[in-house]
């Protein structure tokens, strides 16, 4: 258990290090929310309605981005063979990996989101973030499935957003859903929020056993 | 050879006991396809009435719903295969998963095609955002990016491991998938323009007529995707044998 929480607050220090990418991936966010409002035009009205939509792809792109760090660095400089010979349960290991990415590079695009939302004329700004707080983690977590099948292959960062993008389509699908409820009134216990967190439930669940079972082979 | 004891299973998995029934069954499926889709081309074509309220449009749907009903069919075949292969590391179920992947994308095309060449005179629209055309769209992603993980990783053992992984998380995440894409549909648009009456029978025939013909082309084509998988590995094996007598090993002949 230890050792787990060790590769934790490593992989999250190596993240908020310089170079570590943790801020790189909040600009890359603030970049595509701006060339979206290229693309919609700068009508109020109209980036209301789209503001949720923007906001969670860009954060589901500024989360792929990173992804590439969450097992392939460590497998290139030999650590990932010392760290799985090391845990006993491979399955936690990915937990552990899965949830120092969501809190190395999801976190940072999260606390920068109000301020996105706010120029995007948001108001109900709590069912925003709430939806992105609920359902992010499931794009770290389906995430570190395509990071643990791709990260021995060269040019593995193209592979994993066509390999893993169409499973994003619920958490997409849910997340801008709640969004859209949530400012329409709807509460914590509004359908979509609910399925949004089912779907986050469920990739914690698979990704784990995906996860572990591709690290076997890779590393075989 | 073989011993009696031998099971079904093991004994295909020898590839040259798999070639020697793959050549006997292979041009048994691609007639029996050929001739299935004369007699189904003559019903859907000739034969049945054009219908009521889409007018000969209508023919392009004999081509559309078998494919997707293939198109499933093929994710879950390539599934099964992967199971196979991935828990008995049996060879032949993963040259199977593998060469399923373009028969079931090329029949997840010809789904989308054929829809949105009916879609035009039906909807008025070549796409539209309907929840089971957004489901097979992102079907048809699924398939390559199985296959592109099949093309990015060179030693098939590996390759066939990964992938597998890869097939077994999108065939349990494709029914939530599903799910989300009707709720989301659902939530955009309420009017569903895929509800039809009861099938009438002049339709049904040539409908089943060209499914079988689409499966036992199916088969034919997967018989002869896996023996060129076989052959490419076996030239591959050799080429790696030939090398180092022939230009690592520079040695003088005898």
């Amino acid at each position: 258990m230890s050792a787990l929480v060790s590769v934790f607050s490593r992989d999250v220090e190596l993240a908020f290090r310089a170079g570590g990418g943790a801020a790189q991936g909040a600009v890359f966010f603030g970049l595509v929310t701006v060339m979206f409002v290229f693309g919609t035009g700068p009508e109020p009205g109209a980036l209301a309605r789209v503001a949720a939509p923007i906001l969670w792809t860009g954060a589901l792109l500024a989360s792929l981005l990173s992804l590439d760090r969450v097992f392939q660095a460590d497998f290139e400089d030999g650590s990932l063979d010392i760290l799985v010979q090391r845990t006993e349960t491979l399955e936690f290991l990915v937990l552990a990996k899965a949830f120092a990415h969501w809190v190395g590079a999801v976190l940072p695009l999260l606390v920068i989101t109000p301020v996105l939302a706010a120029m995007l004329n948001v108001e109900a700004m709590w069912p925003l973030l709430a939806s992105l707080l609920v359902g992010s983690p499931a794009l770290s977590l389906i995430g570190a499935i395509g990071a643990a099948l791709t990260f021995p292959l060269r040019r593995a960062n193209v592979l994993v957003t066509i390999l893993i993008g169409p499973l994003f389509a619920p958490v997409v699908i849910f997340g801008t859903g709640a969004a859209a409820d949530g400012a329409l009134g709807a509460g914590f216990g509004a359908p979509p929020l609910m399925l949004l967190a089912a779907v986050s439930l469920f990739s914690l669940i698979v990704a784990p056993l995906a996860g572990a079972a591709a690290i076997r082979f890779n590393l075989q | 050879m073989t011993t009696q004891q031998t099971s079904f299973w093991t004994r295909y998995a020898n590839p040259a006991a798999f070639q020697r029934l793959s050549a006997r069954i292979a041009p048994l499926a691609g007639g029996g396809a050929v001739a299935l889709f004369a007699v189904g081309l003559y019903f859907a074509l000739i034969g049945s009435p054009a219908a009521r309220d889409h007018g000969e449009a209508v023919r392009i749907l004999y081509a559309h719903v078998p494919a997707a009903w293939m198109s499933l069919a093929c994710y879950t075949y390539m599934a099964a295969a992967s199971l196979v292969g991935f828990v008995w590391k049996h060879p032949l179920a993963d040259v199977a998963a593998k060469s399923i992947a373009p028969i079931g994308a090329t029949f997840t095309a010809l789904t989308l095609i054929t829809g949105s060449l009916w879609g035009k005179p039906g909807w008025g629209a070549w796409w539209v955002w309907d929840a089971r055309v957004t489901s097979v769209l992102i079907l048809f992603f699924m398939y390559l990016g199985y296959m592109a993980l099949w093309n990015a990783i060179e030693e098939p053992t590996r390759a066939a491991r990964i992938a597998a992984i890869a097939c077994l998380v999108g065939f349990i995440n494709i029914p939530i998938i599903k799910f989300s894409v009707d709720w989301w549909n659902t939530l955009h648009q309420p009017a569903s323009f895929t509800k039809q009456g009861a099938v009438d029978g002049a339709i049904a025939l040539p409908t089943w007529l060209l499914f079988s013909a689409y499966v036992l082309a199916f088969f034919w084509m997967l018989l002869v995707n896996m023996n060129a998988e076989l052959a490419e590995r076996r030239a591959a094996r050799l080429e790696a044998g030939a090398r180092p007598t022939s230009t690592l090993v520079a040695e003088p002949a005898e």
